[in-house]
């Protein structure tokens, strides 16, 4: 090649030094267990995963299904749009499942009905405070209360004391399980009133479903055109490169760890509202399970890469696994068997790709 | 308006007891290239820290563009005008090219605080523009700097100096990871900035580049300035003297 046609102050575009993006190799494993579990269904138990098998020609696919794989995984997922934001600026947090807990705990006993079935409510916190038949309002801003506080702390001990990620989020866990067990002592708090009810069940219960993919597009927007998303990829790909350039690297930090935090208090909401009760155990391992959807959706653990859309499709990867198992009857131990080295598998995959990359250029 | 772009009086950096840079007295004409050599140690990078802000020197003056300075940081030396490109690359390598050279001063199309939205098409022309003047070659824009060469990074990081209308631009060592090829180009980018009139500090340790493109050479030695001279009238073995400690220029005789 010439030195002109090389392209003097830059060609704008040339597609053979595009890059391949990580979202259609994630898509395309989605695809690849599907078919899987297509054949599979078909020679084991003679029917369709996905597709209706009844011979009813208004339906292609087998509706039940995909509602379940979508909702078991729409909670988790809220959640795991905050981890996403969190991993690509470089960090981890170790503490949504347990802000679930505390929250669900804490949003719920200002949610509470005053009589159940004529009598007092058995289960109410707030009965002699007279605190109960609130707006819908009350528990839903005390909750989200909840996630930004315990996010902003999270945020605060990351960027100004410098412990890594890990710990801090790590003692937000041991913390917020604790509170979530001291709230009630123990005791489950339930009953909720009908407006409160509704945030999980509303849509003919598909309001998880509809918080969770509003909430990935809103995310997956702001990660690609907003300063904000910018920053947080920068500083996820070369914190010094960014504190050099003058984004202001703590603050960003604080920002990003408490829409995290604010994001697993909406997803404690919507499960105690959907549940329609409360337990200081709700949301164990949630934290986990985000951070797998992550990085099964192609979201480097070392920061700077990865996206929205990818994450939202590990969460349905996440989804079609444990659904595929129950429709092989399978028991559910063998589900998180596998989904321990779909998560290793992942990774693996992630990296070889990183190489191969860096060897053809 | 002054001759004088950049003039540091009696600049002096002690790290606890170790005097990394003494008294020095360094004085840059607009349009003018300079380069700064010494050995390791010496006190250059020492020297570039504090002109750059990243620093803050212990005592003595630097007056840019004729006022009295006291940048309290590296974004305020670059608000007031001076362009570093540093010897570990500032570059954020998950981000295409217009990216990482609007890095903390993004275009916005509506600003919303935190949430303002990019201007991505500005920024890709604002971004064609400094390419072209400074003559860099970069195959693609938007491919992220993890897949570009050391060369092409390098570029990436002078060419955020020409984006930006910089007074001053100071280049810390930036071919001493590069192969010839790629030093040759961004030997070239520095040629142009010197036909644009842009004043440059280069600090380098390849006396062939530093004889190739500037006009005088100001050699440091344990944290002091010993000689400057100008290009014509010096020649490699004088400068290695100077570097040495073998000659001392007469001005600065007693300081050494």
């Amino acid at each position: 090649m010439s030195d002109t046609a090389h392209g003097v102050g830059g060609l704008p575009f040339d597609a053979s030094k595009r890059v391949w993006p990580n979202e259609l190799n994630v898509f395309g494993a989605l695809v690849l267990i599907v078919v899987v579990f297509e054949v599979l269904g078909a020679s084991l138990m003679g029917q369709s995963f996905l597709f209706d098998s009844q011979g009813r020609f208004d339906t292609i696919f087998n509706e039940q299904r995909l509602y379940i794989i979508v909702l078991q995984v729409s909670i988790v997922g809220i959640i795991a749009i905050g981890v996403t934001q969190v991993i690509i600026a470089g960090g981890i947090d170790l503490s949504s499942g347990s802000i679930v807990g505390a929250t669900a705990m804490i949003a719920m006993s200002f949610a509470q009905v005053a009589e159940v079935n004529g009598q007092p409510n058995p289960k109410g916190v707030f009965i002699e405070q007279g605190w109960v038949d609130l707006p819908v309002v009350v528990p839903v801003m005390v909750g989200l209360a909840c996630g930004l506080a315990a996010g902003l702390i999270n945020g605060l001990l990351i960027a100004y004391t410098r412990i890594p990620p890990f710990i801090a989020t790590l003692g937000m866990m041991v913390t917020a399980r604790g509170i979530a067990k001291w709230w009630s002592k123990g005791q489950p708090i339930s009953f909720p009133t009908q407006e409160y009810a509704a945030i999980g069940n509303g849509f003919g219960g598909w309001m998880p479903v509809v918080i969770f993919v509003g909430l990935a597009i809103l995310f997956q927007l702001i990660l690609k055109f907003t300063v904000y998303g910018k920053h947080t990829y920068a500083i996820g790909s070369n914190e010094e490169a960014a504190r050099m350039s003058g984004i202001k690297v703590n603050r960003h930090k604080v920002l990003v760890y408490t829409i995290a935090g604010m994001l697993a208090a909406l997803a404690a909401l919507v499960l105690s509202s959907k549940n329609l009760t409360a337990q200081a155990g709700m949301g164990v391992m949630y934290e986990l399970d985000a951070i797998a959807m992550a990085v099964i959706g192609g979201v480097s653990l070392s920061g700077g890469r990865g996206s929205i859309v990818g994450t939202v499709i590990g969460a349905l990867i996440f989804g079609v696994i444990i659904s595929g198992f129950t429709f092989l009857r399978l028991d559910a131990y063998y589900q998180e068997m596998v989904k321990g080295a779909v998560i290793v598998g992942a990774v693996v995959l992630d990296q070889w790709r990183q190489r191969y990359q860096a060897l053809r250029t | 308006m002054s001759d004088i772009i950049l003039e540091t009086r009696n600049l002096t950096k002690h790290y606890g007891g170790v005097r990394a840079l003494q008294g020095a007295n360094f004085v840059l004409r607009r349009g003018e290239h300079v380069a700064v050599m010494g050995d390791n140690g010496a006190g250059k990078s020492t020297f570039v820290r504090q002109i750059t802000g990243v620093e803050r020197p212990t005592s003595g003056e630097i007056v840019f563009d004729g006022e009295p300075v006291q940048f309290a940081g590296p974004i305020e030396a670059r608000e007031a005008g001076i362009e570093t490109v540093f010897q570990t690359l500032a570059l954020a390598d998950d981000l295409d090219v217009p990216d990482n050279l609007f890095l903390g001063r993004e275009m916005k199309l509506f600003n919303l605080g935190p949430f303002s939205i990019l201007d991505y098409k500005g920024m890709r022309e604002a971004t064609l523009r400094g390419l072209q003047k400074t003559a860099v070659k970069i195959p693609n824009i938007r491919n992220t700097i993890r897949n570009m060469s050391g060369g092409q990074r390098q570029c990436v990081a002078i060419a955020r100096t020409a984006t930006f209308h910089s007074k001053l631009t100071i280049m810390d060592e930036p071919t001493a990871a590069l192969g010839v090829q790629e030093t040759a180009q961004v030997e070239n980018i520095i040629r142009n900035f010197k036909e644009q009139g842009e004043s440059l500090i280069l600090v380098s340790h390849n006396m062939r580049q530093v004889f190739d493109l500037v006009d005088r050479i100001v050699v440091f030695r344990r944290g002091r300035i010993v000689a400057n001279l100008n290009k014509p009238e010096t020649d490699g073995q004088d400068v290695v003297a100077y570097i040495t400690g073998a000659k001392t220029g007469a001005e600065y005789e007693d300081a050494a």
